[in-house]
């Protein structure tokens, strides 16, 4: 009987991403997903800077000044609605990058190919994290030039190099990647899809909203939301309330959820049996 | 080779897998039997480093697989052919794997050839067969041309064809000087393919040896034989010394070779309608041995 030796390339990280990048798009419901989500925030986005071509002339003369005055065009360039559907669409395919390996038993043959799970995981929330960065560009970047050309129709539309602009497209499109994370990690503690996508609802858009900042307490955890942070950060002007905050504060919530989620999820598989 | 010792596993209160220890040798397939619910499957993912045993330990060619970064190289594994996400391609999942273990991409219609799925391979995962997700499973398991293999059931849902295949298939990974371990709730798929066994029930130990020497320790070898005048030919084979049972117009004779039978009634010009002795003894071997340990027996079998 001959012995078998293994002769085994240095194994790299870069070969995980890589893995992962092919997992990810060798599913066709990933690439639907990014189109219909990009097509539903846009929409979101669209529809209202339509409203305000549409009856334009339906304000007096004050209102219309006042429009401007505001800066109201960049409010339209990203609206809260859309930022709800954005923040749902992210998570909910977070969730699904690491749910669908637990629903289908994929996780198994996942981890006995790569039994260094954390290295694994940290390679696909970089992809995710990634794509969703792409993404929320995709969308935000769309969002700002489609409403700003419509409203520029009636003379109002505003320029990216305008004062408040970039941070709207900035905040925009990162909260992709933070909410799709944060689903990533429910996803990994809950290993369970229905009840990962209900977690990411609960966690980042229902919290938030019962969450007010007129008391001291709620509105410390208000802002430690991604959905306050992005709130903050679109803010065009002076921002009111008892307890004002500062971009830089919410930025910092933006990179402490990303990090966190990143670490609860590489934990997570780490310690558990598969 | 794979060396399991004082495995362990308990789940709340209850004992998966109870201080087991054996050895799986290369070169040789090692059938891993015990009834549904053993331990099987907890065992084999130990191995795999995917469940953490309660105490003891196992390790496959002398390190624990969980301590290795990519695993295909060492030890290839089917646990479970639906272990895979329907809207992929064959071909798509195992080049995910490859990839991430950094075996060449053209290894993948490699593997796909030699399991018969070439055909298939542009095809979604989730319109096969549970046949075709085994062969899947196999090549998932060849992709890194391992010294060790372990299959979980891996004859669920073949065709005979496909079984003829999987068996010729083990024979030669073994050949190879490769570890193969099999496992299984049927000693009859084991027959024709192991040359040892690993038998379990309720989580330990049964008994870990060949398939010869298994089957010399359960029930012994008996010879069904029918006659026309069963009194005489009874008397006769008790005066021999022999065991006999009648049963529906049969008699079955254990303690006495079928020549010596055949020679018995030639002298007492006795006609037999038949004579065969019974090979079928390692089924009876092994639901004796684990008769005890049955996990979850129907009705009041017991």
């Amino acid at each position: 009987m001959t012995t078998l030796t293994v002769r085994e390339p240095r194994a790299r990280f870069l070969d995980l991403i890589a893995s992962e990048w092919l997992k990810l798009w060798s599913l066709r419901s990933t690439g639907w997903s990014l189109l219909v989500g990009t097509l539903a925030v846009v929409a979101f986005n669209l529809g209202t800077a339509w409203d305000h071509y549409r009856y334009w002339f339906q304000y007096d003369a004050e209102g219309r000044a006042g429009f401007v005055r505001n800066g109201m065009a960049l409010g339209d360039a990203f609206t809260g609605n859309a930022s709800m559907v954005l923040i749902l669409c992210s998570a909910a395919m977070g969730a699904v990058a690491v749910v669908g390996e637990y629903g289908s038993g994929l996780v198994r043959t996942t981890f006995a190919a790569v039994p260094a799970r954390g290295s694994l995981m940290a390679a696909k929330l970089l992809v995710v994290a990634g794509v969703q960065s792409g993404f929320g560009a995709v969308v935000a970047g769309l969002s700002f030039w489609s409403t700003q050309a419509v409203l520029a129709e009636r003379g109002v539309g505003l320029p990216l190099t305008h004062p408040g602009a970039l941070r709207i497209v900035v905040a925009s499109a990162l909260l992709a990647p933070v909410c799709a994370l944060t689903g990533a990690a429910l996803g990994a503690l809950l290993r369970h899809g229905a009840v990962s996508v209900v977690g990411s609802v609960v966690l980042l858009l229902l919290l938030p909203s019962v969450l007010g900042d007129r008391r001291h307490l709620t509105a410390v955890l208000a802002h430690a939301t991604p959905l306050h942070a992005w709130q903050r950060l679109v803010a065009v002007g002076p921002v009111e309330g008892p307890y004002p905050w500062t971009a830089g504060g919410a930025w910092l919530v933006y990179a402490l959820w990303a990090s966190g989620a990143g670490a609860v999820t590489v934990l997570a598989v780490r310690r558990r049996d598969q | 080779m794979i060396e399991a010792r004082e495995l362990t596993r308990r789940y709340g209160s209850k004992t998966a897998v109870d201080s087991l220890s054996f050895t799986v040798r290369p070169g040789v397939v090692t059938g891993f039997l015990g009834p549904n619910g053993a331990g099987k499957s907890t065992t084999l993912r130990m191995i795999l480093g995917l469940h953490t045993p309660t105490s003891g330990s196992v390790t496959v060619d002398g390190r624990r697989f969980r301590d290795r970064p990519r695993g295909l190289r060492h030890v290839g594994a089917l646990l479970d052919a639906g272990d895979v996400q329907g809207g992929r391609t064959a071909r798509a999942h195992l080049a995910v794997l490859a990839r991430g273990n950094r075996i060449p991409l053209p290894r993948v219609d490699e593997v796909l050839a030699e399991v018969g799925l070439t055909a298939a391979a542009g095809r979604r995962i989730g319109g096969y067969s549970l046949g075709m997700r085994q062969r899947l499973g196999i090549a998932g398991a060849l992709l890194g041309d391992p010294p060790v293999l372990l299959f979980d059931e891996p004859l669920n849902g073949l065709d005979p064809e496909g079984v003829k295949w999987v068996r010729g298939l083990f024979r030669r990974l073994a050949a190879e000087g490769r570890t193969v371990f099999v496992s299984s709730h049927l000693m009859s798929e084991m027959e024709h393919t192991a040359d040892e066994l690993v038998v379990i029930g309720r989580g330990a130990l049964i008994a870990a040896e060949s398939l010869t020497d298994f089957a010399a320790r359960g029930a012994r070898l008996s010879v069904t034989v029918g006659t026309p005048d069963r009194s005489l030919l009874t008397a006769l084979l008790l005066s021999e010394g022999a065991e006999v049972r009648e049963e529906s117009g049969l008699l079955t004779v254990t303690g006495l070779p079928a020549a010596r039978i055949g020679a018995l009634a030639l002298e007492h010009r006795l006609p037999l309608d038949q004579l065969t002795t019974r090979t079928a003894s390692l089924e009876e071997a092994f639901m004796e041995l684990t008769a005890d340990s049955v996990e979850y027996p129907a009705g009041d079998a017991r």
